[in-house]
């Protein structure tokens, strides 16, 4: 049955094979952006004692359908004076670049849809592209609180993301390839064996500055309510601002998903190499235990928990304090931590330059 | 004609069509955004000739970053458009003398290298980035890091040229502002909670 399957898949055109994985990626992301959404409302729920919520469908799981259902059905208003083009493309940017840049995620050995030696400079070209959507946004609805919303947030973007391709560069150092399939085989051998041991401050820079990045709370001035309600997107309604919403959690997602890869040996069992061999060879428990795409699922699920738990934590920065902590100390941070990856590596300090 | 030589006619088009539209449009937020679809299309061609570092990298940088500063300024002008179109008659010849110059030379430039025969299609396993990599730091190091150094100058420069301190703003230091330790702001003071005022209190 399932040779029957992979023999019918592969006599498919090439073009409609590629379409079926994409398919298979952006769906499932979809239907994730959708829950994470529901999961946030859960999670700050509980953490500030109360329930979240639990009306529409058992325990509210149909929530965000129902969300879904709402927003489609709003019109969407386009303001006069806006420039009407760049305003309906303006969310078509900021959800284009945060699923095209999955297109080179590997989620196990070699299940990637497009396995590019370039992969790392291609994502972080990507990631730097979503800005856009925000600043035309800020610039096309023709408003003031929207335009001083865009600014912030492009400033940020821009500031942020020098400390994000360091922390990169860092990666690419210590792994010796762009591939991000690569990166998560030089990580095999153990637990010791990830990028997490030698890499630790690249990696808190790296989650920060994507935290940064998603223009997450605590680094939320771009929408700061208090101040310019709603920053960039408040004039738009209806489906073209779920769009911005789907954006945002795709990119949440996809942030999480790369440090999971990066810093965390991806698909990687935390027990391989710790256990003995025959451990694997176990009927269910020794697949969960082995290597595989759950392992790579549960580290970008947990990542994508610290997202929320930061939210409903810490209070938001305030505009000088944020640009001070990317140019000043993470910047810094990373420069340093260059040097010394240089020396370890040039060194063949073990177990991961050996 | 092949595949990827339509998709260079697509892409070539898109590039001439984005840069015409760039200088001749009135907007200029438009032409900043014409002139990131020229980038786009240039990567693109880069893509087609194997240069994926090149291509990747223009879009980073370009795209990424210098353009996002280009829109984020011309955002916040007020730019009068019949101001800036003010004595365009008088410095219509100076401009055709320049822009007539600028052709001569880039004919004479292009036309040296245009007729160029196709190059060879490299193998599968051919990393540009790589390639790059090996040159750039064997063959080209000084010129690499006489560039570097010209780009750091030019970093300290700007930073220097554009920093003025300003002792009338109440620009408040964050590093300082965290460094606070509860002693610096709080201070205890004892009171004694006796009902009876003091006399020397009562004199006042």
């Amino acid at each position: 049955m399932f040779d029957w399957i992979m023999e019918s898949f592969y006599s498919l055109p090439v073009v409609m094979q590629i379409l079926f994985k994409i398919t298979l990626i952006v769906a499932p992301l979809m239907l994730a952006v959708a829950y994470t959404t529901y999961a946030e409302r859960k999670v700050i729920g509980y953490i500030q004692v109360r329930i979240g919520p639990n009306r529409v469908g058992p325990r509210g799981w149909l929530q965000p359908i129902a969300d879904a259902v709402k927003l489609l059905t709003k019109e969407v208003i386009v303001p006069t004076n806006a420039n009407r083009f760049l305003f309906l493309s303006a969310p078509v940017l900021a959800i284009a670049p945060a699923l095209a840049a999955w297109a080179v995620i590997p989620f196990d050995d070699g299940m990637v849809l497009a396995d590019i030696n370039a992969g790392l400079l291609y994502l972080l070209a990507l990631t730097s592209l979503g800005v856009y959507g925000i600043i035309i946004a800020g610039w096309a609805s023709n408003s003031k609180y929207a335009l001083l919303g865009a600014l912030r947030s492009a400033a940020q973007i821009v500031s942020y993301e020098i400390a994000m391709g360091f922390a990169l560069v860092g990666v690419i150092m210590a792994a010796g390839s762009l591939n991000v399939g690569e990166i998560v085989l030089a990580q095999q051998g153990s637990i010791y064996h990830w990028f997490l041991l030698p890499l630790f401050p690249l990696f808190l820079v790296y989650f920060i500055s994507g935290v940064a990045e998603t223009n997450r709370a605590p680094f939320d001035v771009a929408e700061g309510e208090s101040e310019i309600v709603a920053g960039f997107h408040v004039e738009y309604s209806g489906m073209a601002f779920a769009v911005f919403f789907l954006a945002e959690y795709a990119n949440m997602i996809l942030i999480s998903a790369l440090t999971a890869l990066l810093f965390f040996g991806g698909w990687l069992s935390p027990f391989e190499g710790l256990l003995p061999e025959s451990v694997f060879a176990w009927p269910v428990l020794g697949w969960f235990l082995d290597s595989g795409v759950h392992w790579f699922l549960l580290k970008t699920a947990f990542f994508l928990f610290l997202f929320l738990w930061f939210r409903a934590t810490f209070p938001r920065y305030r505009y000088d304090q944020i640009m001070r902590l990317g140019w000043k100390v993470l910047i810094p941070v990373t420069i340093l931590w260059l040097f010394v990856l240089g020396v370890l590596v040039f060194l063949k300090v073990g177990p991961w330059f050996a | 004609m092949t595949f990827d030589l339509i998709l260079f006619y697509i892409f070539g088009a898109i590039l001439l069509g984005a840069a015409l539209a760039m200088i001749s449009v009135r907007n200029p937020v438009h032409a900043a955004l014409f002139l990131v679809l020229a980038f786009f299309a240039a990567a693109a061609i880069w893509l087609l000739a194997e240069a994926e570092f090149l291509a990747i990298v223009l879009v980073l940088v370009y795209v990424g970053a210098v353009m996002v500063l280009f829109l984020f300024v011309v955002m916040m002008l007020d730019i009068n458009l019949a101001r800036l179109r003010e004595g365009f008659a008088e410095l219509l010849p100076a401009g055709l003398v320049v822009a007539a110059a600028m052709a001569t030379v880039l004919t004479l430039v292009i036309t040296r290298f245009i007729v160029m025969d196709v190059p060879e299609r490299a193998g599968a396993d051919y990393a540009n980035t790589e390639a790059l990599g090996a040159i750039l730091y064997t063959e080209y190091v000084y010129p690499f890091e006489i560039a570097a150094v010209i780009l750091l100058v030019a970093i300290i420069a700007a930073i220097a040229l554009t920093m003025r301190r300003r002792p009338d703003t109440k620009y408040i230091d964050p590093a300082r502002q965290i460094r606070v330790r509860r002693q610096d702001r709080v201070r205890l003071v004892s009171m004694p909670s006796s009902p009876e005022v003091s006399e020397k209190d009562r004199s006042e």
